[in-house]
């Protein structure tokens, strides 16, 4: 009893502490009303914050459009029709989430710049000089818009994927039984029936958007990210940044409340379902159907890493730099600790659920869980302002008492970024850890017990072994987001330690696009391997679907 | 001696009781079945025997040993009881060699290997060692379950609904080669389900359970001929309870007309109560005086199950044989064969005398379908 108290202490603990800054910003804002000191938000407010939100909200409305565009017509393509290609397709089309936005951003800046191939290739074509035509600006608002949509719309596509699959024959043939075409029963059927997961993909691509700093950056467009990033680096102003991140919390907690009720909706659930026979495409619409479907693969991920593939041949020099090796091996032991610490968080929380399912405890469980949707840049201001105070009382302390300056023990050091990764990135790992927890029926524990084996024991022969694949999908997850993680990074890391992901921000801000090249590629080779294990994970639950039920055994 | 002894156990979930005031035995080799619908506590009585559930009163005694009572709880992998789970719980990472060889802890790996193999003869899964759980029938996988609980010679079987999730066909096989199988191992079991006819065709004695209590504890044949109870009657098989008043004459005054029977005397006139009419009891006689309406037909293979109707609008089933058809709205006649009176009070209990002779039955439609109509 006394060890199970204790337990659900350490399980609350987790969550605050996970929690801290969130607290830390709602804490801010709530200070603001009572000190009614306004004079920085209102200024704020006079100054940029409306172009903020017009810029946002823009970049918000496009996104949304081009991922519900991109997602939907690929997953509806890829699971009701047949044409050559569509089982390739099927799993590349998630090809594009191994390649972080920024990165997108810069090799469309290095390719559509006017500097660039494309348009150097155009003037020598048509003998133009500058100023003799018109070309899109890739460095706009709308080139922003466009790289996010290539890069998120497999969020959409995923989830309406499944969703489509899981939609059976019948629904679609009571429809054309009472007189829909095909194409009717697409637009009032089974677009209707796939709205939650829509809705769902959507938000996510959404959240990702907001919490975006490297393309909105690289791009010049104003958004609440560069602004929070300018108050506090810029300016200076820490209050300033923290209130512009209050307010980013907010629009992010508006796509949770979108996301949550979405979710709510999409029990649609139709129990085991027959798969509707799908159209097989020839001629012309096959052509038409795998145009459509190559065209984001093509411009989300075959073109970026075609050009970072050129530009690491053209500075071939850096594969042989000491610097480049010892960045390298920074970010690769940042990743293995955050996700060794992250996942041994997780599997604490998730047993604390199973085992002990208080009120107290969900509750803990599921608030630190919520991280996945707060910006990194949100989170390293909340984390900055707590760490440096808790640093200056320790430095006043051992001033007093040791006569000694110790500096800055927390705020200073890895020990932030860790932090701010196990906020951003728990819920990664939780979800995948009570995923994998949830396939080990209680029933599972009760019949080793009752053979003779004692809880620990149950453990180590039952849990173990079939929990290793979700413990190392985890690993895996969370150790590749470490790596691609920018704003967090930029902001929280110590001096003179240098990432991957820093690095290629460094030098596209240089504009010294090629350099960027070759921490750039490292980061999508790396990112390619938990997308591999999404397409595995997703042909495996699009096969367990279409047989009859029965258990498997437990992977990705 | 009991093998498995309750006493009034009591079970509840914070104001909730699950199981009020239960008692049974089992000796040595019986296999004993708990029926009732689903919620009525018997799968959480069951879970309380293996020691997964602790006891607010009473004691469980296995081999006459303290195993649970308010205070002491021994745990289950100390209680020597095998258990198999309602969705079989294998597991998932071993093959069916090891999963049966699971709880065989202590013994070397010549007597695993011995074992496992005459486990797989029996239930006729030769050469399936290597097998992986996934890759197993449903069927199978019950098979695999059941010999997983009985490697280590448990002294109890436990059986938590353990053909619910197979087709019927396959549930009434199993039924009974599950229970040859435990007889030849000699293995005393308590078996829980919510269908009767697997209960009949395992058990060698049997309870109904309703809302936490268990209402009779006997062999099958009592449960369906002399219930002690009129939710066990009503439970247990088809059957129509009629309502009918005592007179001071050794009679009853029913449906089906006057029903005499001794042990009538006993009771006082004028008592209502209400009787078990089973299809069985009820035979098609175009002579009798006593017509009925049929009103719905139902064909079970050799017999027509028929709903028929009387003239005061009570409802009784009649069973015939399937070459005599009645059609839907023909008027019928039927003769009362009753073997035994089963009569229950209005608290719902039986009232005792009435098993060892037939009443005798005079039917007098024109008076009760009357009195009723009026």
């Amino acid at each position: 009893m006394r060890y199970s108290s204790w337990r659900q202490l350490t399980l609350i603990t987790t969550a605050v502490i996970i929690g801290v800054p969130l607290l830390i910003i709602c804490w801010s804002m709530l200070q603001l009303l009572w000190t009614d000191d306004l004079s920085t938000l209102s200024h704020l407010w006079d100054t940029v914050v409306p172009e903020y939100i017009r810029h946002s909200l823009i970049l918000l409305v496009g996104v949304a459009v081009g991922v519900v565009v991109l997602g939907v017509s690929t997953a509806w393509l890829t699971t009701a029709c047949r044409f050559p290609g569509q089982r390739l397709l099927s799993w590349a089309l998630l090809l594009p989430l191994a390649v972080p936005a920024y990165i997108v951003a810069y090799t469309y800046t290095g390719m559509f710049d006017y500097a660039g191939p494309f348009q150097t290739a155009l003037r020598d074509w048509f003998d133009w000089g500058y100023g003799d035509y018109w070309f899109p600006e890739v460095r706009s608002l709308g080139g922003a818009i466009v790289v996010l949509s290539l890069v998120l719309f497999p969020y959409v596509y995923l989830i309406t994927r499944a969703t489509f699959i899981q939609q059976s024959a019948t629904t679609l043939e009571a429809g054309r039984s009472l007189g829909l075409s095909p194409w009717q029963c697409f637009f009032r059927l089974a677009l209707p029936l796939a709205r939650p997961a829509i809705v769902t993909g959507t938000t996510l691509a959404l959240m990702e958007t907001l919490a975006d700093y490297g393309t909105v950056q690289h791009f010049g467009v104003t958004t609440f990210t560069t602004g929070i990033f300018r108050t506090w680096y810029g300016l200076g102003d820490l209050m300033g940044a923290l209130q512009l991140a209050g307010m980013l919390l907010v629009a992010v907690m508006a796509l949770i409340f979108i996301e949550r009720r979405s979710r709510r909706q999409a029990r649609y659930d139709q129990r085991n379902p027959r798969p509707a026979t799908a159209f097989v495409l020839r001629g012309w619409r096959a052509l038409g159907a795998s145009l459509l479907c190559w065209l984001p693969l093509l411009c989300g991920f075959v073109l970026p890493a075609l050009q970072l593939t050129l530009w690491s041949i053209e500075r071939a020099a850096v594969w042989q730099d000491p610097d480049f090796w010892q960045l390298t091996f920074n970010s690769f032991t940042l990743a293995v600790c955050a996700a060794v610490l992250i996942v041994i968080m997780a599997l604490w929380l998730a047993y604390g659920r199973r085992q002990i399912p208080t009120r107290a405890v969900r509750t803990s469980v599921a608030f630190a869980g919520m991280g996945y949707a707060i910006p990194g840049l949100v989170i390293a201001v909340g984390l900055m302002v707590f760490l440096t105070s808790i640093d200056q009382v320790i430095i006043t302390v051992s001033e007093q008492w040791f006569n000694y300056n110790p500096g800055l023990l927390l705020s200073g050091t890895l020990v932030a970024l860790l932090f701010a990764y196990s906020v951003r990135f728990l819920s990664v790992s939780l979800q995948t850890i009570q995923a994998g927890l949830g396939e080990i029926r209680p029933s599972m524990d009760e019949a080793a017990q009752i053979q003779g084996y004692s809880p620990l024991q149950v453990l180590r022969k039952i849990h173990l072994p079939l929990l290793r694949p979700s413990v190392f999908t985890a690993l895996i997850l969370v150790g590749v987001d470490v790596l691609k993680e920018l704003p967090a990074t930029l902001v929280l890391r110590p001096f003179d330690f240098n990432t991957l992901a820093v690095r290629a921000y460094e030098m596209a801000g240089d504009e010294r696009l090629a350099d960027a090249g070759p921490p750039a590629l490292m980061m999508v080779l790396v990112g390619l391997i938990p997308v591999i294990l999404l397409s595995r994970a997703m042909l495996k639950s699009q096969q367990a679907a279409l047989k009859e039920q029965e258990f498997v055994p437990v992977t990705a | 001696m009991s093998r498995l002894q309750l006493d009034s156990i009591n079970v509840s979930f914070g104001d909730v009781h699950i199981v009020r005031d239960v008692s049974l035995d089992l000796q040595q080799g019986e296999i004993g079945c708990l029926l009732g619908p689903s919620g009525c506590g018997k799968t959480t009585l069951l879970r309380s025997i293996a020691g997964f559930q602790t006891l607010q009163s009473g004691t469980i005694q296995i081999d006459d040993s303290l195993v649970s009572n308010q205070t002491v709880n021994v745990a289950p992998e100390l209680r020597g009881v095998g258990m198999v789970f309602q969705d079989f719980a294998l597991f998932p990472h071993l093959n069916v060699a090891d999963n049966i060889s699971f709880g065989m802890r202590k013994a070397s790996a010549s007597e695993r290997r011995a074992r496992v193999e005459e486990l797989l003869n029996r239930i006729g899964l030769p050469g399936y060692q290597k097998r992986f759980p996934h890759e197993l029938s449903g069927g199978q996988q019950q098979r695999v379950a059941l010999a997983r609980a009985l490697a280590p010679r448990p002294r109890l079987l436990l059986l938590d609904e353990p053909f619910s999730s197979l087709d019927a066909e396959l549930r009434e096989r199993l039924a009974v080669e599950v229970r040859e199988l435990l007889k030849k191992e000699n293995i005393t079991a308590l078996l829980v389900t919510h269908d009767q006819h697997e209960a009949f065709a395992m058990a060698d004695k049997a309870g109904v359970m309703y809302q936490g209590e268990l209402l009779q504890w006997d062999t099958p044949y009592q449960l369906y001929h002399q219930p002690k109870h009129q939710l066990v009657a009503d439970f247990i098989g088809h059957g129509v309870l009629l309502q009918g008043i005592v007179n001071d004459d050794a009679s009853l005054t029913s449906p089906l007309g006057q029903l005499s029977h001794p042990s009538l005397l006993d009771i006082d006139a004028g008592t209502r109560v209400s009787f078990l009419v089973r299809p069985d009891d009820i035979v098609p006689d175009p002579t009798s005086r006593l017509r009925a309406t049929v009103k719905a037909r139902g064909f079970r293979g050799a017999h027509n199950l028929y709903t028929v109707e009387l003239p005061g609008g009570i409802e009784l089933l009649t069973l015939s044989p399937s070459h005599e058809q009645f059609q839907v709205g023909a008027n019928i006649g039927l003769r009362p064969e009753l073997d035994h009176l089963v009569i229950f009070a209005a608290n719902l209990c039986e009232l005792p005398g009435f098993y060892d002779q037939a009443p005798t039955v005079q039917p007098l439609p024109a008076v009760i379908p009357k009195a009723q109509t009026a």
